[in-house]
């Protein structure tokens, strides 16, 4: 099967199109009724450096990035020289006549002759999509809408004459190259990334308020909203700052509309005093946190799982929290609909954790069932005492029953400070300890309401590799490929990672050979958590932080060290 | 109709003599002047004795981060466009800890009001200089007085064409209740910057100070005519106007988002039919 995948890159200098390309290559491919799975790599500047838009894609569903390459299509000179390493059996290369292709299978294309400079990009598509046998109409089709948002009818017809002479003249050549398997009949999917599926899951449940302030690798998740947000009747701001924007969120989620902030590694260490506010105002709260490699600045563009820790422990003092962590796109549209309906449920700070890698990457994604997602209904239909009202009133689950203020006659006072419950600060410690112990007994609530680790293959694997977020599809190959070596090999991965139950995992872990946890940073952050919860010690860790994704070749390549 | 009893009589933490007493006074006088019941209006604060107001008041509160009362309030008024929300804090939490919230409040003009309790100094922190304490102000913490020169809200408001800016007195509880009541009824960010007696930590500005340093505006100052108003506020003292300095006319932040005028968010539900669409988009 591996056989019937195709690994395309497109590299080149930031501002040469490579992300226009890609992006219509992907989009062909799904329309044509291809699996896709695009990891993009890109530099922390608008214009040079080398970036790469990567799409694996075949007919059947892809769970991970692989490494090789088999067809390259090279818009400068770096690109093939750092990548004609990579090449398979029967690759291809499309370079310009220009560039120096060395002993790589070359399609040396005339980019002067076929059309002017400016749309050197397009002759690269056009010559791609020829070999890959996609149809002219098709990938002309796709170019144009993709035009069309931003190009006057005339650019777009030049773009047009450019990719047909580059689709003909490709057609007229002989290459090795094997061109892809024909499509398995299916119903239309979305092209859609990681930041877009969470955006639209928030939306679905009911987001009616998001804040943000822009940061790499969060941004699009806000874009998103923005871009639909007049059609949904959804507030979006840009704030001032990120301690702006999570203070705002929480005015919002008080006032009683679903509500979350984006955001990554720095921006998140600015919201951390109001995480702290969300847990002890109770106030309803989903925060999206899409990591990036720091500390610090970092790799801005780069991907990284190193900030596990920094989402559990965030914010001063004692309270209860749930952090998600999607496994696939997905999971990144119904964990964001289930984290804003837990948020409301136990009203406090939801965290999703995603990366750079899973936020990027489009994949080929069966429309979601949008019927199945409940909307949130945030705070009380009506409040039964309007007078002896008290917003944080002690229950045996610690969860008050939340009135929202102007819409009945109740007065609802929410606090920073330590409170009564009718919500006024207080200095009276027995207070404080029942109100401690009323905010902490909602954690109970969450543990009940988590998801189960899942696990693949045999009870009693040889060898369990465990990882939690978007690195699921590489432990899924991984294991796909050691299997197909005779070993007995199985998975386990956490889409949430607290709170965190050892029934759940121990007894399996306890049966494998051998545990080897796999994640994205230089520490081994779940593992450690687990250590601290279970006293459980993972035998082997398998970590990356170089800021590439986790692959399953990677995998393999450590356990064999 | 509310009474001033309806919001409650409500005892304080706060020192005998402060100038909060006569603050929370005038809001009360303002809010029943103006026709609003308690479950109509919330108020916002951040931390510092001023901003414990909300606790001191029957209506709803939201009393947040220190600084961060500002941007608190304007989540809630885009959330929720039928609530009267007054946001209400120190001067060092509006000027200090929140300046860039209070920058970007009168960049917005969202529709608030914004009532700065200014003492010129850190009350609840016991005495610190503040960012309109006057130079030369001596604290513990600026032993040889401070060398910053003062924060000028007024004139940034101004500046920035806020759609009220006025200055009040803790001194001046109807003059002040006025002034507070135009406020509520003002679309887009109204600024009421109150000179407030700390009796406890500003041995400078007292009581005394304050009467001797300010004046009435007259009727000849013109509140519509921003020059007149930016020259009032840019070299300020030794005398303080006290009164409404500027009136501005750019549109409130929250008439830029048509779906407030269906009401609160949180009743407006998700348009299943407008999702598929959106979602189609990805098709
Ligand atoms: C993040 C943070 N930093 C510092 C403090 C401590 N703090 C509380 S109130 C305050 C200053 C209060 O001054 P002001 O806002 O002028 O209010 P006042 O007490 O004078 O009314 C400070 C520094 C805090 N609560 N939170
Ligand atoms: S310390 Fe100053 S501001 Fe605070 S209550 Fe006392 S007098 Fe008022
Ligand atoms: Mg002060």
């Amino acid at each position: 099967m591996a056989s019937e995948a195709l690994d395309i890159l497109i590299g080149g200098e930031a501002g040469q199109g490579l992300v226009t390309i890609g992006q219509v290559l992907a989009k062909a491919l799904v329309k044509a009724g291809y699996h896709i799975l695009v990891t993009q790599d890109y530099l922390s500047r608008v214009r040079g450096g080398h970036n790469t838009f990567r799409i694996r894609t075949g007919p059947n569903l892809l769970v991970a990035p692989r490494e090789g390459v088999d067809l390259l299509v090279a818009l400068d000179q770096e690109s093939l020289d750092l990548h004609a390493g990579a090449l398979r059996p029967g690759a291809q290369v499309i370079a310009d006549i220009g560039l120096t292709c060395g002993l790589a299978p070359c399609l040396n294309l005339p980019y002067a002759d076929l059309a002017p400079a400016r749309y050197q990009n397009t002759v690269a598509l056009g010559a791609a999509a020829s070999l890959l046998g996609l149809e002219m109409d098709l990938i002309a089709r796709e170019l144009a809408a993709f035009l069309g948002k931003k190009m006057t009818p005339e650019v777009t017809e030049k773009n047009r004459a450019a990719l047909k002479a580059a689709y003909d003249f490709t057609a007229t050549r002989r290459t090795g190259f094997k061109p892809l398997p024909p499509p398995v009949p299916a119903g239309p999917r979305l092209m859609i990334n990681g930041n877009e599926a969470l955006a639209l899951g928030a939306l679905a449940a009911g987001l009616k308020f998001l804040a943000f302030y822009p940061m790499t690798p969060a941004t699009a998740i806000a874009l998103t909203a923005i871009a639909h947000a007049k059609a949904l009747g959804v507030v979006c701001e840009q704030a001032e700052d990120e301690i702006a924007a999570i203070n705002m969120a929480l005015g919002a989620a008080y006032a009683g509309a679903p509500a979350m902030v984006c955001t990554s590694g720095g921006g998140f260490a600015l919201m951390c005093e109001g995480v702290s506010l969300a847990g002890m105002s109770e106030n309803p709260l989903l925060i999206a946190l899409a990591m990036r490699p720091g500390p610090a600045t970092g790799l801005p563009t780069r991907t990284e799982q190193g900030d596990l820790e920094l989402a559990l422990f965030a914010g001063h003092g004692e309270f209860p929290r749930a952090i998600y962590a999607p496994g696939t796109v997905e999971d990144c549209f119904s964990l964001a609909a289930l984290a804003l309906a837990q948020a409301e449920k136990h009203q406090g700070p939801i965290f999703i954790l995603t990366d750079q890698f899973l936020a990027d990457s489009y994949r080929a994604v069966e429309p979601f069932d949008l019927g199945a997602v409940q909307p949130v209904r945030p705070g009380l239909a009506t409040v039964a005492d309007e007078q002896g009202y008290r917003r944080y009133a002690l229950t045996d689950s610690g969860i008050s029953p939340r009135a929202l203020p102007g819409l009945s006659r109740a007065l609802v006072v929410s606090d920073s400070d330590e409170h009564t419950e009718d919500g006024h600060l207080t200095e009276d410690l027995a207070v404080r300890v029942a109100m401690q112990d009323k905010r902490l007994r909602k954690l109970a609530g969450l543990l009940a309401d988590r998801l189960l680790p899942s696990f693949q293959g045999p009870e009693d694997a040889e060898l369990l590799l465990v990882g939690w977020g978007s690195t699921l599809g590489s432990l899924e190959g991984a294991a796909a490929q050691l299997s197909a070596q005779g070993r007995r090999v199985g998975v386990c991965h956490f889409s949430q990672v607290w709170p965190l139950a050892g029934e759940d995992f121990l007894e399996r872990f306890a049966r494998a050979g051998q545990v080897v946890m796999v994640e994205g940073n230089a520490t081994g952050q779940l593992a450690a958590l687990i250590r601290r919860e279970t006293g459980y010690a993972v035998g082997r860790l398998v970590l990356r932080y170089d800021g590439l994704p986790i692959t399953p070749e990677y995998i393999l390549r450590q356990l064999a060290d | 109709m509310a009474t001033i009893e309806d919001y409650g009589d409500i005892t304080t933490a706060w020192c005998p003599g402060c100038g909060n007493f006569n603050i929370r006074q005038a809001v009360k006088k303002a809010l029943v002047n103006s026709g609003l019941e308690p479950h109509q209006v919330l108020m916002v604060s951040g931390i510092g004795q001023a901003a414990k107001m909300p606790h001191y008041l029957r209506c709803n509160a939201f009393n947040g981060l220190h600084g961060r009362g500002l941007p608190a309030a304007t989540g809630a008024r885009l959330a929720n466009p039928s609530l009267k929300i007054i946001c209400e804090s120190g001067d060092g939490c509006n000027y200090g800890e929140g300046g860039n919230h209070f920058l970007a409040a009168l960049r917005r003009n969202i529709d608030l009001t914004l009532i700065v309790h200014d003492n010129q100094v850190y009350g609840l922190t016991k005495g610190q200089a503040s960012p309109t304490s006057l130079e030369g102000f001596v604290t513990k913490a600026q032993p040889e007085g401070v060398w910053a020169t003062p924060f000028n809200p007024l004139a940034v408001a101004v500046l920035h064409r806020a759609s009220l800016v006025a200055r009040g007195f803790s001194g001046e509880v109807e003059h002040l209740a006025g002034l507070i009541k135009e406020a509520l009824a003002t679309p887009g960010l109204a600024l009421v910057d109150v000179f407030q007696p700390c009796v406890s930590f500003n041995k400078v500005n007292t009581f005394a100070w304050y009467k001797e340093h300010t004046y009435l505006l007259g009727a000849e100052h013109d509140s519509s005519d921003w020059h007149a108003a930016l020259e009032l506020t840019a070299n300020p003292g030794p005398k303080f106007p006290l009164g409404v300095i500027y009136r501005g006319s750019r549109p409130g932040y929250a008439s830029h988002f048509p779906v407030l005028e269906q009401g609160p968010l949180a009743r407006q539900g998700v348009d299943q039919e407008a999702l598929r669409h959106v979602m189609e988009k990805f098709l």
